[in-house]
């Protein structure tokens, strides 16, 4: 089966009013060419469950969400999200806020198809107490409360892997595959971009076949967009573009989101967006964080 | 033993201070956010307790703890075990992890925050990070805080505008849970050490920095702070130590993390 689409093509799958899912951790490897494109499209009233980062704040600045279900929305060195926090100072959106493990626990749920995992996690803390979709159960075992942590079910999830062949075989050649498989498990429908196209042969390997973490049955879409996680990185292939997010939070802060919109997203193709940020050779040669 | 050393800067102090967090805590991931308890987490690793492990803030455990300045690049690192987040997950589930965070909020059950300040929680006056890990963490491991300026905006009166952390709140204790189940250990801040050994659980002065008085601590706390018999004052660095944090420290990152970098001893 030959799952290559254009982003616009992919994204269409998104409709007003969906869950979408975001994998990636705060800057690192998120699928933006995707959110860009996203951006560009008519789709609004979406809830966004992420371990975010510039993805849920520029849904956020551009109007396009609903509620947040996250447990951090953040650029780690740019520790505070400039679209995100200006979403939630206005009151603009709705917030479903969990413990990180609990949006593990969440995705682990709903990629196994049963309704809630107990945990201890979130109990004594307001993540309970301001959650009034957060049931807290009795065990059969024993004689504390639990937190059942419901399934974090999606309708789409939107993912940047480094390589996939047509079929939707993808490797994550970064250190970390985040929680990227369980999206992808959790959704039912998967759109992974990745930097690079492969043959299958590619993954004849054994150490590349480690690298998939997920079967090909969950991927329903493949987009091949080098370079397509910037400003994020794409780890070992390129880092995150510090000075693209400065600039991005100043726009935010400024007040000029729509002229961010304006010259890097709407209304351009992805080709533009390149060359505007200085072309894929510049975004390549991103140097990898180190901290 | 080495002696005292004769001059140190107050984060020198306060890391030092740190430090002493993770020396009984035995085999467990000692995780410091922020670059001062990072740097208290890798000198306890390289002095006082090598059983420590230690994580490179990306994906792997390193068997040697990372500098926390000058790093260009990972490659070459002495990893020793994949830890990616969802592993670190099953660690923290496991409570072999003792962390060490820096909240903007701690109120005086030993609740912190660092999700939002302010306004209602609907429409936050500011928007922080969002509650991350403190929820599991709280109730899964030991935990200590990292306060750089210790002023009653931090230690608040009332309860933290959002509570992440579980502490010793009688109110929130959840069904079939005691006290002893949390492990909220301590409090670093640049006045001086707390613990939460008071009565019931009060948060109780342990040590004040050279020059600091108790007095000064009360009027920046905002709530009643229990306070140890004999009172003492926060020991020095010794040379050793400061050694191994300028080892671990080699462009002197830790001179820019408090304002002006005032001098430990404050007499």
């Amino acid at each position: 089966m030959n799952k290559l689409q254009s982003a616009k093509e992919a994204v269409a799958a998104i409709q007003s009013g969906m869950t979408i899912g975001i994998g990636g951790w705060g800057p690192r490897r998120k699928p933006m060419a995707l959110v860009r494109e996203l951006l560009r499209s008519d789709a609004t009233d979406l809830t966004v469950i992420a371990y975010g980062g510039a993805d849920v704040g520029m849904l956020c600045a551009a109007g396009k969400v609903k509620k947040v279900i996250f447990a951090f929305v953040s650029l780690d060195f740019m520790p505070l999200e400039p679209g995100f926090r200006q979403a939630r100072q206005t009151g603009a959106i709705e917030v479903f806020e969990i413990d990180e493990g609990m949006m593990l626990q969440g995705l682990r749920a709903a990629s196994w198809r049963i309704p809630f995992i107990p945990t201890n996690v979130g109990l004594g803390t307001d993540v309970v107490a301001r959650n009034p979709e957060l049931k807290i159960i009795d065990s059969p075992y024993d004689d504390k409360e639990w937190v059942a942590m419901p399934a974090l079910n999606m309708d789409v999830s939107l993912i940047h892997a480094t390589r996939c062949d047509e079929r939707g075989v993808c490797e994550i050649a970064s250190p970390d595959v985040y929680m990227d498989d369980l999206f992808a498990r959790a959704a039912k429908h998967t759109i992974v971009s990745c930097d690079e196209l492969v043959p299958t042969s590619h993954f004849s390997d054994p150490q590349v076949a480690r690298s998939v973490f997920w079967e090909r049955a969950h991927t329903q879409s493949v987009v091949h967009i080098p370079g397509g996680a910037h400003p994020s990185s794409s780890d070992p292939l390129y880092g995150f573009d510090v000075k693209h997010f400065k600039a991005y939070g100043e726009a935010v802060g400024a007040g000029e989101f729509e002229a961010y919109l304006n010259n890097h997203v709407v209304g351009k193709s992805e080709e533009d967006y390149q060359a505007q940020v200085g072309g894929l050779d510049a975004i390549q040669a991103l140097p990898l964080p180190a901290y | 033993m080495s002696e005292a050393a004769s001059s140190y800067s107050l984060a020198e102090l306060m890391v030092v201070a740190a430090s002493r967090v993770f020396d009984n805590e035995g085999e467990v991931l000692a995780t410091g956010i922020g670059l001062l308890p990072r740097l208290a987490a890798s000198l306890a690793m390289k002095t006082t307790n090598p059983d420590l492990m230690m994580t490179d803030s990306q994906s792997f455990l390193l068997s040697e703890p990372n500098p926390v300045s000058g790093m260009k690049t990972h490659a070459g690192q002495a990893n020793e075990t994949w830890l990616g987040f969802r592993a670190v997950f099953d660690n923290v589930w496991s409570g072999k992890r003792h962390a060490m965070v820096g909240p903007s909020q701690v109120d005086r059950f030993g609740q912190a925050n660092i999700s939002a300040l302010g306004g209602t929680y609907q429409q936050p006056k500011v928007q922080l990070l969002g509650v991350r890990g403190f929820p599991g963490n709280s109730i899964s491991h030991g935990n200590s805080f990292f306060v750089p300026q210790h002023s009653t905006r931090v230690f608040v009166e009332g309860e933290c505008d959002v509570v992440g952390s579980i502490g010793y709140n009688p109110d929130r204790l959840p069904k079939g849970y005691t006290f002893d189940d949390i492990d909220v250990r301590q409090v670093i801040t640049d006045l001086c050490v707390m613990d939460f050994n008071g009565p019931n659980r009060q948060m109780r002065i342990v040590s004040l920095h050279p020059g600091v008085t108790e007095q000064e601590v009360r009027e920046k706390t905002g709530f009643e702070l229990a306070v140890v018999d004999n009172l003492g004052t926060t020991p020095a660095p010794t040379q050793a130590q400061l050694n191994v944090i300028a080892e671990l420290d080699p462009l002197n990152a830790r001179s820019k993390q408090l304002k002006d970098n005032p001098p430990g001893d404050r007499r």
